[in-house]
This record gives C-alpha cells, sequence and structure tokens, in this order.
C-alpha cells in the first residue's frame, strides 16, 4: 500500500472530480461534501508521504510496473512531499473558504466548480511528484486548464484576464514542450534522471542549450520570473473570490519548484544550467526591487499584492541562483512561507471585497473595526511578507541574507533590504488606513460585517501557520528544508 | 539546398511556430490569436513527429510477433504518443478559450482587441 | 521542590519580558471596565519591577541569570541573558512604567482620551519588548525585540489620529524600519563573519576580518541604530513624534525607544566590536565626534523651538549623545558615566515630560513663553520642573552632574580632553534654553490661573524630580545604578574577567 502513496496523492483528486459533476446534478451539497472530504483525503495521503520520506527515505514509483526509463516514474522525495503537503493543505483551506462565497448561480452546472478545483489540485500535484519530463507537460495543462476555467467569473475584465493568461500560458506550456523534445532528441529518454546522466555524456551543444533555455523560459513565465510576469497582475486582480487565494498562492510556486528541480536536480552540474541560475540570478535582482516598486504604485489592493507576488517570486528564485546552503534553505523556505502568506493576504482582500466592495487603498479606511479578525490576520501576514521578526518572513529573508553575505552578493543584499524597506511602506500604509484611520475618514455607522466563519477560519488559520512557520523554523528547516536541498550544495 | 531539404520538416516546425507566436502578438481579433496559437502548437507536433521519422521506415505496428523485430524498421512510436496527448491537450485548451471567446463576445460585443481594450476601461 | 524554584529563579529575564506580554494580551478582556484595566496595568508593572530588581543582588556578585534559548539553525539562538548593562535599562524601564502607568490614568482621564484600552496594551507590549531587548545575549533577540519595540510604539504615536500624529507616525516607521533593514543588514554580518556568536564584554570580533570590513559593518550598525538614538541627522522622527499624548512622549522619550537605541550603541561598541577594534580603525573619534555635533546642535535647535515638548524633544537629542560620547571614548569611567546616563536622564527627562503634561492639562499651555508665573499657580510642578532641568544642565549634587563629570573625566583619560569643552558647552546651552521658562514661571506674573495636578498626576513627577536629587547625592542608592555601571565598564574595558566593584 504505501509505495502507492505517491500515485495515491495525485489520483484520489483526479478521481473524485470525475465524480461530483454526476453527484452535483442530484444534489449540489452533495458535490461539496465529496469535494472537502476528496481535500481531507489528499491532505491525509500527502502527510502519510511526507512522514514516510521523512523516516525511510526517498523512493521512486513505476507507475504501471513499467520500469525507467521508458516508464513513468514518480519520485517523492522530501522536497516533492513538502510540496504535495503544501499543495493540499491550501486546497484544503480554500475549498472550506470557497463554500462560504461560491455563487450559487454564477453559470456553471452544480459540481463542476469544485470538479475544477480537484482537477487543479490533481494536476499540480502530478506537476510536484512526477520525474517524467513530459508527464510534468501533462500535469502543467492539466492544471492550467483547469485554473482558466475557474478565474472566469461574471465580470467581463476576468474574462480578457483569463483569454490572455489562456495564450501565455501555452506559449509557455508549448516552449517547455518544445524543450523537452530537444532534450528527447539528444538523449532518447524524457526520464528526468535518465536525462541527468546522459545530458552529462552529450556534453555541450548548441542543441543542449537551446533545449534547456526553452525549458526553462517556458517553465519562467508560468513563475512570472520577471521580466516574463506580464500576465500575474490582470489575472491575479480580476480572479474570482473563491479560488484566488490559492492560484495566486500555490500556482506559481509549482512552476518555481519544477524550475529548481530541473535546474538542480536534473541538469545538477552542467555548464549551462550555471549560466541559465546565473542569468535567472540577475533577473531576480531586478524582480524583487520592480516588483516592489511597481507594487507601490498601486491603488487597487489585489493588484498591489499581485505586483507583490512578482518581486516575492525574485527571492525565490535568488535564493536558488546564489548556490550555497543558506540561499537555498532561504529560497526553499520562503516558497512555503510566501505561498501561506499570500494566500492569506488574498483570502482578506477577496473577502473585503466580497462583503464591503471595497478594493482600493483609500477604501480599506477603518476596515480593522469592521472586519477586526480578518484584517488582524493581514497584519500578521503583512508583517511577514515585510519581513518583520518573529514571522516566517523574518527567517526566510534572514537566510537569504547571510546566503547574500556568503556569496558576497552585495547587489542581492541591498535589494532584499530595499525592498523591504519598500514593502514597509505599501502595506503600511493599508494597515494605516484599516486600523488607525482619522476619525472622519469614515461613517461611524458602519457596523462590524465580518466574514462568515468557513471563510475567516482558513484566514485564521493561514494568520497561525505564519506565526508557526515563524517561531517553529528551526525544527521545520533542520527536519524537513535541509533534506529538501539538492545534492551537490 | 540538399542540407535545407533533408532537414526542411523541421524548418516547417519552426516556420509554423514562429507564424503562430507572431499571430498572437499580432492579430486584433481574438478568434485569430486564438487560431494562431493553434498553429503555434501543431508546430510543436511537428516537430516531434519529425524527430520520429527514419527514413524507409514504416508504420510501428507488429505484425507478425514471431519474427526479430529491426528497431531502425519501424518509426519510433513514443513521440507520435506523445503528440497524440498533446493534440488533445491542444484541443481542451482551445475548447476552454473558445467558451471565454463567447463569453467575451456576449458581455462586450466585440472580440476586435483594440475596441475590447476601450470597453475595459469603461 | 528546591530545583523547581531555582530552574523558576534562573528563567526571571524571560518571566520579566512575559508579565508584560501577558497583561498586553488579557488587556482589551477588560475594555468595558477600566479600573480593572488600570489595575491589570499597575499589577503587572509592579510584578515586572519586582521579578526584575531580585536579580539586583545576583548581578552585582557577577552572576548573570540566563533564561533557556530557543535554538535556531545554523548556530542561531535566541536567549534572554541580565548582566549589569542590561539591569540598568531594565531597572529604569520597569520603575519608570510603574509611575507612567500612575500618571497616564491621571493625564488620559483627566483628558477623557479615548481607545485606552489599545493605548494600555500598546504601551505593556512595548516594555515587553524594551525588557526583552535589555535582556537580550546576542544581536539576533535584540534585533526581534527592537523591531517589536518599532512596531508596538506606532500605535502609541498615532494615537490621537489627528493628521499631524499619522503624519508623525508615517515619518517615524519611515526612519525606524528603514534603520532596522541596516540593522538588519549588520547583524548578517556579524553572523557569517563569526557564526552563533552571542554578546562578550569587550567583544568578539576582534581579529575576524579585515578593518576596511570592521569599518563598514561599525557604520551599518550605527546608522541602524542611529535612527532611535537619535544620532544628527537621523533625528527627524524625534520632535514630529511629539503628537503623541505626554505619556507617550515620555516614555519614548525617557526610556523605551530612544534609550533602546543608546543601549544598542552601547552594546555594540562594548560587547560586539570591543573597544580595542574601534579605536585601531579610528571609529571611537569618528563616533564621539558625530556624537558632539549633535549635542552641539540639538542644544542649539532647542533654543529657536517655543512648543515646550519640542524644546524637550532636541534637547533629549541632545542628552542621548552624552551616552554615545561616552560609550566612543571607552574608558572605564567614561563608559561609567555613560551608562550610568542611560538610568539618570531617564529619571530627569520624565520629570520634564511629566511636568509639561500637567501643565497642558491643568491650565492648556503648550509654549514657552505662555508659562509666566506658573511657578505661583502650580509651586509643585514648576519646582520639580526646576530640579529636573537643574540636573540635566549638569549642576553638582544633581543626578546628570555624575554621568557629565565622569565623560569628561573620561575623555581626559581618553587623551581627548577637547570633549570636555564639548560638555561644558552644552551644560551652558542647556542652562540657556532651561532656565528663562523657570525665571518667568516664579518671578513674572501670571494672566492664568490653576493649580498644581491632582495627586496622581503629580506624584509621579515629585517622585522622580526626587530620585534626580538622591541619584545626584547618592549615586548608588536603591538599585545600585552607579555599582552596576562600574560593573558594566571595567567588563567592557578589561574583559569578562576584568570586572568586579571597586
Amino acid at each position: 500500500m504505501t509505495p502507492h502513496l505517491a500515485v495515491l496523492v495525485v489520483v484520489t483528486p483526479l478521481a473524485c472530480s470525475l465524480v461530483i459533476p454526476l453527484l452535483g446534478i442530484f444534489s449540489r451539497r452533495a458535490g461539496q461534501t465529496l469535494a472537502l472530504l476528496a481535500h481531507v483525503l489528499t491532505l491525509v495521503l500527502a502527510l502519510a508521504t511526507l512522514v514516510r520520506v521523512l523516516a525511510e527515505g526517498s523512493w521512486n514509483y513505476h507507475l504501471g510496473g513499467w520500469m525507467p526509463p521508458w516508464g513513468i516514474e514518480y519520485v517523492v522525495d522530501p522536497l516533492s512531499a513538502g510540496m504535495a503537503v503544501l499543495i493540499s493543505g491550501m486546497a484544503l483551506l480554500t475549498m472550506v473558504y470557497a463554500v462560504g462565497c461560491l455563487d450559487k448561480r454564477n453559470g456553471r452546472h452544480p459540481g463542476l466548480s469544485e470538479a475544477l478545483f480537484l482537477l487543479l489540485t490533481a494536476g499540480l500535484l502530478g506537476i510536484v511528484m512526477t520525474g517524467d519530463m513530459f508527464n510534468l507537460y501533462v500535469f502543467l495543462e492539466i492544471s492550467s486548464i483547469a485554473a482558466y476555467a475557474l478565474l472566469t467569473s461574471e465580470e467581463g475584465p476576468s474574462l480578457v484576464a483569463t483569454f490572455r493568461y489562456l495564450l501565455v500560458g501555452t506559449i509557455a506550456a508549448s516552449l517547455y514542450l518544445l524543450g523537452t523534445g530537444y532534450l528527447y532528441a539528444l538523449t532518447g529518454t524524457l526520464n528526468m534522471a535518465d536525462l541527468g546522466v546522459r545530458l552529462s555524456e552529450t556534453g555541450d551543444s548548441m542543441a543542449v542549450v537551446a533545449g534547456v533555455s526553452l525549458v526553462v523560459i517556458g517553465l519562467a513565465v508560468k513563475a512570472a520570473v520577471f521580466p516574463l510576469h506580464g500576465w500575474l497582475p490582470d489575472t491575479y486582480t480580476y480572479a474570482p473570490l473563491a479560488v484566488v487565494g490559492f492560484i495566486g498562492a500555490v500556482m506559481t510556486k509549482v512552476s518555481a519548484y519544477a524550475l529548481f528541480r530541473i535546474l538542480f536536480f536534473v541538469l545538477d552540474a552542467q555548464a549551462v544550467s550555471g549560466a541559465v541560475v546565473t542569468w535567472l540570478g540577475w533577473l531576480a535582482v531586478v524582480a524583487i526591487v520592480a516588483g516592489s516598486w511597481m507594487a507601490l504604485a498601486q491603488t487597487d489592493v489585489r493588484r498591489m499584492l499581485a505586483y507583490s507576488s512578482v518581486g516575492q517570486m525574485g527571492f525565490i528564485v535568488i535564493g536558488f541562483s546564489l548556490g550555497n546552503v543558506p540561499a537555498m534553505v532561504g529560497g526553499l523556505f520562503h516558497l512555503l512561507n510566501h505561498a501561506v502568506m499570500k494566500g492569506c493576504l488574498f483570502m482578506v482582500a477577496g473577502g473585503v471585497r466580497w462583503r464591503t466592495g471595497a478594493t482600493t487603498v483609500k477604501a480599506y479606511a477603518g476596515m480593522g473595526r469592521r472586519l477586526p479578525l480578518s484584517m488582524a490576520a493581514f497584519l500578521v501576514a503583512a508583517l511577514s511578507m515585510i519581513g518583520l521578526p518573529p514571522t516566517a518572513g523574518f527567517f526566510s529573508k534572514w537566510y537569504l541574507l547571510v546566503g547574500a553575505f556568503e556569496a558576497r552578493a552585495w547587489v542581492v543584499l541591498a535589494a532584499v533590504i530595499l525592498s523591504s524597506a519598500l514593502s514597509a511602506i505599501y502595506f503600511f500604509r493599508i494597515i494605516e488606513k484599516a486600523f488607525f484611520h482619522a476619525s472622519d475618514e469614515i461613517n461611524p455607522a458602519s457596523e462590524r460585517t465580518e466574514l462568515p466563519g468557513v471563510m475567516l477560519g482558513p484566514v485564521v488559520i493561514l494568520a497561525l501557520v505564519v506565526l508557526l512557520l515563524g517561531i517553529l523554523n528551526e525544527p521545520i528547516v533542520t527536519h524537513f528544508v535541509m533534506h529538501a536541498l539538492p545534492p551537490n550544495v | 539546398m540538399p542540407a535545407f531539404l533533408t532537414h526542411a520538416e523541421y524548418w516547417l516546425a519552426t516556420l509554423l511556430f514562429l507564424w503562430g507566436v507572431y499571430g498572437v502578438l499580432a492579430s486584433n481579433h481574438l478568434l485569430r490569436k486564438l487560431m494562431a496559437m493553434n498553429i503555434m502548437q501543431v508546430g510543436v507536433i511537428v516537430f516531434f513527429i519529425a524527430l520520429a521519422a527514419k527514413s524507409g521506415a514504416t508504420a510501428p505496428v507488429i505484425v507478425d510477433v514471431d519474427q526479430s523485430i529491426q528497431a531502425s524498421g519501424y518509426v519510433n512510436p513514443l513521440p507520435h504518443a506523445l503528440m497524440l496527448t498533446a493534440i488533445v491537450v491542444s484541443v481542451s485548451t482551445t475548447g476552454v478559450a473558445l467558451a471565454l471567446l463567447i463569453r467575451i463576445q456576449r458581455r462586450y460585443g466585440t472580440l476586435q482587441e483594440t475596441t475590447l481594450l476601450e470597453r475595459l476601461k469603461r | 521542590m528546591s530545583s523547581v524554584m531555582d530552574q523558576l529563579l534562573d528563567q526571571r529575564p524571560l518571566i520579566a519580558v512575559t508579565i508584560s506580554l501577558v497583561a498586553a494580551i488579557i488587556m482589551p478582556l477588560f475594555s468595558r471596565h477600566p479600573n480593572w484595566r488600570e489595575g491589570c496595568t499597575l499589577l503587572a508593572a509592579t510584578l515586572k519591577l519586582f521579578v526584575v530588581a531580585s536579580m539586583l543582588s545576583a548581578v552585582l556578585a557577577g552572576e548573570t541569570p540566563s533564561s533557556a534559548s530557543i535554538l535556531l539553525p545554523q548556530g542561531l539562538s535566541l536567549h534572554l541573558r541580565a548582566d549589569p548593562l542590561g539591569l540598568v535599562f531594565a531597572l529604569t524601564a520597569a520603575t519608570l512604567w510603574v509611575m507612567t502607568s500612575l500618571y497616564s490614568i491621571g493625564y488620559m482621564r483627566a483628558k477623557d482620551a479615548p481607545r485606552q484600552t489599545g493605548y494600555y496594551a500598546a504601551f505593556a507590549l512595548c516594555l515587553s519588548a524594551t525588557t526583552g531587548l535589555a535582556f537580550a545575549g546576542n544581536l539576533l533577540t535584540f534585533f526581534v525585540f527592537y523591531e517589536v519595540l518599532t512596531l508596538s510604539t506606532y500605535p502609541l504615536v498615532v494615537h490621537t489620529r489627528t493628521a499631524e500624529a499619522r503624519s508623525a507616525g508615517r515619518r517615524y516607521l519611515v526612519y525606524t524600519i528603514g534603520g532596522g533593514q541596516l540593522l538588519l543588514a549588520a547583524i548578517v554580518w556579524t553572523q557569517v563573519v563569526a557564526p552563533g556568536s552571542e554578546f562578550v564584554p569587550g567583544g568578539f570580533l576582534a581579529g575576524r576580518t579585515s578593518d576596511v570590513a570592521m569599518a563598514v559593518g561599525f557604520a551599518a550598525f550605527m546608522i541602524g541604530l542611529g535612527v532611535k538614538a537619535a544620532l544628527m541627522p537621523l533625528h527627524g522622527w524625534l520632535p514630529a513624534a511629539m503628537a503623541a499624548p505626554t505619556p507617550v512622549s515620555a516614555l519614548l522619550h525617557a526610556v523605551a525607544v530612544v534609550k533602546a537605541g543608546v543601549f544598542g550603541v552601547v552594546r555594540v561598541t562594548g560587547f560586539v566590536f570591543g573597544v580595542d577594534v574601534l579605536r585601531a580603525i579610528n571609529a571611537d573619534v569618528v563616533l564621539a565626534v558625530a556624537a558632539s555635533v549633535t549635542i552641539v546642535v540639538a542644544s542649539i535647535r532647542a533654543l529657536g523651538e517655543r512648543n515646550l515638548k519640542r524644546r524637550l524633544a532636541y534637547s533629549t537629542i541632545g542628552q542621548l549623545s552624552y551616552i554615545v560620547l561616552g560609550s566612543a571614548l571607552g574608558t572605564v569611567a567614561a563608559l561609567t558615566g555613560a551608562i550610568f546616563h542611560i538610568a539618570a536622564h531617564a529619571f530627569m527627562k520624565i520629570t520634564l515630560f511629566f511636568c509639561a503634561g500637567a501643565i497642558h492639562v491643568q491650565v492648556q499651555r503648550d509654549n514657552v513663553d505662555e508659562l509666566d508665573g506658573l511657578g505661583k499657580q502650580m509651586p509643585v510642578t514648576l519646582g520639580a520642573f526646576m530640579i529636573g532641568a537643574s540636573a540635566l544642565a549638569g549642576i553638582p549634587l544633581l543626578a546628570g552632574f555624575v554621568g557629565k563629570w565622569q565623560i569628561g573625566v573620561g575623555a581626559v583619560e581618553a587623551g581627548y580632553p577637547v570633549f570636555v569643552v564639548v560638555l561644558v558647552v552644552s551644560g551652558l546651552f542647556n542652562i540657556a534654553y532651561f532656565f528663562p521658562i523657570i525665571s518667568d514661571a516664579f518671578l513674572k506674573s501670571s494672566p492664568v490661573v490653576g493649580t498644581d495636578a491632582r495627586p496622581i498626576i503629580t506624584a509621579p513627577l515629585v517622585f522622580s524630580a526626587g530620585i534626580a536629587i538622591m541619584l545626584g547625592l547618592f549615586p548608588d542608592a536603591g538599585f545600585h545604578f552607579y555599582s552596576l555601571a562600574r560593573l558594566a565598564a571595567s567588563t567592557i574595558v578589561m574583559g569578562p574577567n576584568g570586572g568586579g566593584l571597586p
């Protein structure tokens, strides 16, 4: 049973997503309940996988019993198991959150939204678990298509933004596929581990460079690495309430994970991957500063959060590209932290809009009184984004700074500090408006319109997780993140 | 010239891919963008199929099990299988995109990008 | 049983920090019962003072009660430890919290101020952070509490919610978070150069890296800390922050924020870099000059301020740099004077702020030219003001003289007698900007009628004025500030084993 955990994690949401629309015809409630159960089950399976990996070590699962390198292989190591837990945990929280706010008449058949969401989860889990290049493409597209469908809502701007995201995302995936084709042509294999071995034998040539570049560019678009992030602000700004917390927080992280896997586990010590990593590092520095700068200029809160995400992805990529242990620990830890922090922030921002219609910073005046718990969670997540102790964000920035110092990367140091200062400005603007507003700015008659329990619960849980990740970062880093590092660091 | 001819299929793939990307970027009409995207995907598919081809090879179906199998006599089946999947992906994406376009058309009355952007601003 | 007691006693630094943290957390429960709420604050303040003071005898004997560390990866840890320097700061803070709480009750109720629960809760959190950084055993712990201090004082600065207050709050954040990030960079550098190091008297960076790196690192530390320590030109937030209610200004200027900054300066110069390292790169001279410039310029600016609280703000900026000057000079006498002044200045300045607040509450006057004749109307208040002002000017037999004298002695010992001139000149300026107030108040006649404020407001300022006198006559009385300062100074100069009471 237990070796099959690797594929069960992916298959469970996939199978349930097919059943739910059928159930939904009879009763919407039944569909939602099954969806929730499916998410819970997936989370349990992911946790079981993580526990097993940390206890017994990594293992490879051969799909259908076909031996690699011809069969498709799933690789379970601490990194992929950890990502699986992250994805399924965030998915569960988002599902709970969505129950509170899914519009009954948003034009879909009952059960379809839940099914699409399960499909999205299955796709992301597949990306994380797989050890095959083409399998990754398949899951990438599965998750993307489900995301395109979920990102539409009744409002016009979301339709256009989603269509553009569709075009960009498909081009990106096609680039990835083309790159995979190049690498397949060179080595004859699609299995990631085998590819790594064979590429080191092939040595460098234009074809290798081209193939790797295509793969990296494709994934970089999906991961919103500057300057390929153009699709992100519109998509996140207009994303429907139910999914913005998940898509905004998790999808780019999974693509970043895929980049990490390919650059450090597959390509390993290739000369070309070293050059790519350096390039990415420089782009990440620009991302960090540009993202924060652009965020500062926004008046719409969700768009501000979106640009902030661009900057934060820069942190993660910098962590990978600096190359020493503290930096990689920082990058991976930040990947985890940012998913949680941004998820919380997007959920609150969406909830505030849903309850009060407020989308601009100005409109947040007095929000601390109207949605006290949600804004308190927002405060915690914002402090973590700025990087103030004792939240999780401080510790991931700490590791990144230590790594930057060790690598003598002074530009990175300056960028991180500048970005923290800029983040402080644009987050404190909101906090000041929400909690410390002038008395004449709000209507004193506005009462508490806190989010309903199902929506508030995930928000508060995420804020608590942010604090816990910070306070407990020692065991998490020592027992988990350190084991997730690539072997050659 | 001969070198060009032996790799004609790769040139075709490249052409289709670039044409498709150009179309996505340069078209004003959303439906044209979608069609260009399809062309781009076809380019990738052609690339893979071209990889699979071998001169003088036949379709990868084994008729007589007893006879010894010469790999060079059969076209590489793996890229074909991969591309079947890719075609399905392409079709699904196109389906979702078309549904989106119908919604956009209903909501804004136009699929011309420039007009659409104007209407969005309002 | 005794081992449990021993373990509990060992955790006293941690307990001291958590007492006010708990108070801050449970205070919202009492928002509808003001008396319970105020009682909560007073109880927490008294308990904290008790716990902190209980460590006095152990620390004087040379022990350093330390709380268990929270271990972090890569040799880092969060660690609280009570040593003489930390105890000076913690005792000052704890004592003044009790007094400020009493004063706040009187002041806020007299003004019927809104949002008092948030006020008291933020205060408690602020004191938690102050105690935490006083007892911090290493740079990371210090930084954590330093930033928590920034966050918990922000709501206090913007308490009145006026446009002026919010603008002051924004300025405050820009300065302090900016400084905080630079401090973080400096701390990370220290971690890379000397992984996992704790504060060691005499410093632990000697010989670890090149002189250039040392200089850059030191500069980063000083700029990062200099914001809160109001070292010019990083002082801009302080006069603006006078928009806060007076008890807040009193706390910010006497105890928490600014003292955290100069405390940090003493910690970094004495316990991270060490006197010898700084002398070798001439950083001591640079810092001393910067401090002197601040002292002189602030004193001149004080003369130009009409608003009483802003004048007091500039006076604070100048006085804080005495401490920076003392730690830059680096001799036992200079350091003793500096550390003693941390406590002495706190008591003197808070007296003045309490008086300013009492005057505001009773006769609604805020500017120095409006105080004519008030000495006859509010004799106790203005009398305390006179004592506090004289003490700050460095009049002998009052608290301010002790520190200044020692710093002067230290300047001569270190070979830079020019700084004695700076001290004398600033003393003259002090007289110039305080004494006209006093003479106007007592010698002119008053257009207004007023009385001294109610006891709950007047008693704290009388008490702190009394302490200013007592510390001048008997510097070692009460909490043995002088002995603690001397002990800390000698360990800094002579290393951990060189300390000992003379």
